[in-house]
């Protein structure tokens, strides 16, 4: 059994598992054993690669396993890893790890809750692992739509609203999606020869410049809905505040880095000529989200939304970078990728607890809460420093980075945009050290929560890890940054290349 | 005629002797519930028997032709109604029904006759005779419930839009007869068929053909119909019935009409766009979930014109894959429909609110089969879907592909629209808790297993593509 089919099996068994499960404490044991094992294998695999590049294996992709699924349309089950997807994995293992913990108390159709966190988990998983464009699509589907029942189900406010708009345009994304995927798929052989949904074999060729200019659009588009690319964002505020805390972490942790991902490895790995072309579309509408999404979350009241708004804003920056054309800038992205989605977990987690203690998201409602649950504070604010940029924290690591790859574009209207994107962080700054100030500190507000407690064990558990990882990125940025610049080499390749 | 010619045509000698031993039956048993299981094992050892010795070849000078492919097909139609009887087993022991059960069975199987006759046909009146042995008992059955209105005049409106759909199709018929001479499909699949007469004989064809498979603009008599037959009578008409005429559709533009292709490609490109455009904005307005799922069926419909617009064995395959795993999901959700109906007499979306609570099964077999209606993965719908995209995509309708996707998802928001009354809505009174009957429990068996396993064994598709090769 190779590493990487067993990341999609260990899931699946775990749902299996779930599915003649009766008692609630089993439920819960069961799909924390299952994640554990997850996380694990996650990590073992960051150490296998390691390993692997150190002996000197440097092909693209390592692990490589593939197998013939549909012969006549050459679908196959192909599975690999570079460095980034290696850290992709490790994150989501991270994520929904924490995840569960978070749920511990769920007690609604409990079993339903984690069959569907964890189905949506191994969507993640297998996005991750593919190297066909088939089965991407494939985990891509999957992963979206467990969304509708978890937040529709177990969702707080407009839930049903919020849940039938996020999935509605998550799959009208994907719609657009499968059109670029199969248009990439017909024209993978332009000079005969057999067609492939394999991402490496579609890269060795040049995809015809007319059907680049009809197909990246489409699939850049299709990814970036899910990336949060404005004007297609408007589902994450409403989703992320209406969904389960679990959920919200999974799907502004993880789920929205399939976005930019994809848009990454997908459309402009494979189509790198219109990429070329229509970056300045699409920088455009990117730095519209970074700026639009951090203005947002100044106006906002609810601790979801202003944390909803907050992650358009930064994954507005994750498609910034990518578009920005340099490997410095490309590893920025993924640093960011990595870096939001451990923040943002963090942040989700906290305010699911803070909500659960004080029965509001309201921060007018709120005030002095470091007195009565310093734990819970503390964390709070360490994750919002790591959101507005703090050195030592991870969010400075991959902003910096970023920034600093956007300045190398030396014509103006990079060096404009870049300005407008910088200046985001002053905006960061604004909203989160209000929310910090206006809940945290000062006077109490309401009386009642004087008899608020702190966070217990199974609370404990996701805060520390994340806190931990989110300081150790800080601190100790570059054995990640190495892993992702080396595995960039063949992607810088085909795009930087082509500008030079 | 030697034995040989005999296994030829087994499918539909074998249906015969079928439908005699239950004449006999009927006048010789007296529990007439009886009957039930006896129907229901012949026709399972029917569909076994038609997977064995397959025979090609033609008979009666061409006029009955059969190869592999059509084999499949009348396989494929076969497992279908196989379910389709195990989920009306339950509805036929009901008192008022005592008395017609061999009726059911006896016209059920006249019907599948006259499909079989109609795919295996090597000619236009063949064609013609098996169409309409297929449509007349068909109208019997929707108008079964005798006593209810509704029931009768769906009866009613089936048999006059079917005669006036036949006339018009005979009335192309006969323009192609008078034109070349012949209605042999051999021989006319050798002639150009390329002048202006041709065209108008092809559009009356087409138009006769689109009316049994409710194509827009000719679906309106789809939704009264459906709503008033009995559910086990519109799960078949929905899936059965359709299914027959897309198969002999797809035949008949890939082989005869094959000269015409591009005036063809281009009625049904128009034609798929109104179907799921309009089958899916239908859909989404209603309340009845017989006619909620009588429209979602007319866009299937539609998605299914992008495997015919393919034009190539790729196609063909992709129509006839599609259209297996259509069966199982369409009749997973039909089966559930069925057995509420049946407990309860409830069959409006509203009333499936809160039906997790209490039928958490049932809820889940409906979630499943309307989730590969919708084409999501890993469910069997999502590869039937992506491969009729395939095959348009391969001949460059990328825009109608665009079209089609989008449409995919507008048909999810009405799917989950159901999906979400049974999971999420609150009701205080939902249905009762169902303990359903042996033989609706192995009918929804089949059918998610069906809709589970069918993506996964590649093999399949590529057997069902290896025999559409070179059509």
């Amino acid at each position: 059994m190779d590493i990487l089919t067993s990341l999609i099996l260990i899931p699946v068994l775990t749902v299996l598992a779930l599915l003649f499960c009766k008692e609630l404490k089993n439920i819960r044991v069961i799909a924390a054993v299952g994640m554990t094992i997850q996380l694990l294998q996650a990590i073992r695999l960051v150490f296998i690669y390691m390993a692997e590049r150190a002996s000197g294996n440097d092909s693209e992709m390592i692990l490589k396993k593939s197998y013939q699924w549909f012969e006549s349309i050459n679908i196959q089950y192909a599975v690999g890893v570079d460095g980034i997807s290696v850290l992709m994995i490790l994150l989501t293992g991270i994520i929904i790890f924490t995840g569960i913990f978070t749920s511990w108390k769920m007690e609604y159709l409990t079993k339903e809750f984690f069959i569907s966190l964890i189905v949506l988990a191994t969507g993640v998983f297998g996005f991750f692992i593919s190297l066909d464009l088939f089965t991407l699509f494939l985990f891509y589907e999957l992963a979206v739509l467990p969304m509708y029942l978890l937040i529709g189900i177990w969702g707080t406010g407009k839930k049903e609203y919020a849940a039938m708009k996020l999935t509605l345009m998550l799959m009208g994304g994907s719609a657009l999606l499968l059109v670029g995927l199969l248009g990439i798929y017909f024209n993978s052989a332009p000079d005969g020869g057999q067609l492939t949904f394999n991402i490496l074999e579609i890269a060795k060729v040049t995809i015809p410049i007319e059907a680049q200019r009809f197909f990246f659009p489409l699939t850049f588009i299709g990814f970036g809905v899910l990336g949060a690319l404005f004007p297609f964002h408007t589902w994450s505020p409403d989703g992320h505040a209406s969904a389960p805390t679990a959920v919200s972490m999974l799907h502004a942790g993880v789920l929205m880095k399939l976005g930019g991902y994809g848009a990454f490895r997908v459309a402009m790995y494979l189509m790198p000529e219109a990429a070329n072309e229509m970056a300045w579309i699409f920088i455009i509408l990117t730095s519209t989200s970074v700026i639009y999404g951090a203005l947002g979350a100044i106006v906002q009241t609810d601790l979801k939304y202003i944390n909803a708004y907050s992650s358009v804003s930064h994954c507005g920056l994750v498609l910034f970078a990518v578009l920005m054309m340099n490997q410095t800038a490309f590893d920025g992205a993924i640093l960011q990728m990595l870096s939001h989605g451990l923040m943002t977990a963090l942040f989700f987690a906290l305010i699911g607890m803070i909500y659960e203690r004080t029965g509001t998201r309201d921060i007018k409602k709120m005030g002095g809460l470091m007195k009565v649950m310093p734990f819970l504070a503390v964390a709070y604010v360490i994750a919002g420093f790591a959101s507005l940029g703090l050195p030592g924290l991870s969010g400075f690591v991959a902003e910096m980075t970023i920034f600093v790859g956007a300045f190398q574009n030396e014509d103006t209207f990079h060096r404009i945009v870049t300005i407008i994107a910088v200046s985001s962080i002053v905006v960061t700054a604004v909203y989160i050290l209000r929310v910090v100030g206006k809940i945290l500190l000062g006077p109490m507000i309401d009386e009642k929560h004087s008899l608020i407690s702190d966070a217990v064990w199974h609370e404990k558990i996701p805060i520390f890890v994340l806190l931990f990882t989110i300081i150790a990125m800080g601190i100790a940025p570059l054995w990640m940054s190495d892993i992702i610049w080396e595995s960039l080499g063949p992607i810088v390749d085909k795009l930087v290349m082509l500008t030079n | 005629m030697d034995f040989n010619q005999f296994i030829i045509m087994k499918h539909e000698l074998l249906l015969t002797i079928t439908v005699m031993v239950l004449l006999v039956a009927e006048l010789t048993i007296n529990d007439k519930k009886r009957i039930i299981p006896i129907a229901i094992s012949l026709f399972g050892l029917h569909t076994a028997l038609g997977f064995f010795w397959n025979e090609s070849g033609a008979l009666f000078g061409g006029m009955y032709q059969t190869s592999e492919l059509i084999i499949l097909m009348k396989n494929i139609l076969n497992i279908g109604v196989f379910i389709v009887l195990l989920q009306s087993a339950n509805w036929l022991r009901k008192p008022e029904n005592f008395n017609k059960i061999s009726e059911y069975f006896i016209l059920l199987f006249s019907t599948l006759i006259g499909m079989n006759f109609m795919i295996s046909s090597g000619e236009f009146l063949m064609f013609y005779l098996g169409l309409e042995l297929a449509t007349i008992p068909m109208a019997a059955l929707v108008a079964y419930n005798t006593f209810n209105q509704k029931s009768a005049e769906a009866g009613v409106k089936l048999i006059l839009s079917a005669a006036f759909s036949s006339g018009i199709m005979l009335f192309g018929i006969s323009l192609f007869y008078g034109q070349f001479g012949s209605t042999y499909f051999q021989q006319l699949s050798m002639i150009s068929m390329d002048t202006p007469l041709a065209i108008l004989a092809l559009i009356f064809f087409l138009s006769g053909l689109s009316f049994k498979i409710s194509l827009v603009p000719f679906h309106l008599w789809t939704a009264d119909v459906y709503e008033g037959a009995p559910v086990n009578i519109t799960s078949y008409l929905s899936v059965i019935s359709k299914g027959a005429a897309v198969f002999i559709l797809t035949i008949l533009l890939f082989t005869i009409f094959r000269t015409m292709v591009e005036v063809w490609t281009n009625i049904i490109y128009i034609i798929a766009i109104l179907t799921m455009t309009i089958g899916n904005l239908f859909a989404i307005r209603q309340q009845n979930i017989k006619r909620f799922l009588a429209f979602s069926s007319i866009a299937q419909a539609g998605f299914i014109l992008l495997g015919i617009i393919g034009t190539s064995s790729l196609g063909m395959a992709t129509v006839i894959y599609f259209m297996l795993i259509y069966i199982f999901s369409n009749l997973g959700a039909f089966g559930v429909v069925s057995v509420i109906s049946d407990y309860s007499g409830k069959e409006n979306i509203d009333d499936y609110n809160g039906l997790y609570h209490s039928n958490p099964k049932l809820s889940l077999v409906m979630m499943l089969s309307l989730f590969s209606l919708a084409g999501i993965p890993p469910i069997a719908g999502f590869f039937g879907k992506f491969f009729l995209f395939t095959a348009a995509a391969e001949q460059g309708y990328y825009w109608l592909v665009l079209i089609a996707v989008i449409n995919a998802t507008i048909s999810l928001y009405y799917y989950l629209i159901v999906v979400k009354a049974m999971f999420i809505n609150k009701n205080d009174t939902p249905i009762a808790k169902i303990k359903s009957d042996n033989y609706a429990r192995f009918a929804l068996v089949i059918c998610v297993v069906g809709i589970f396993i069918i993506g996964f064994f590649g093999s399949l598709f590529e057997y069902i593509n290896h025999l559409s090769f070179g059509i």
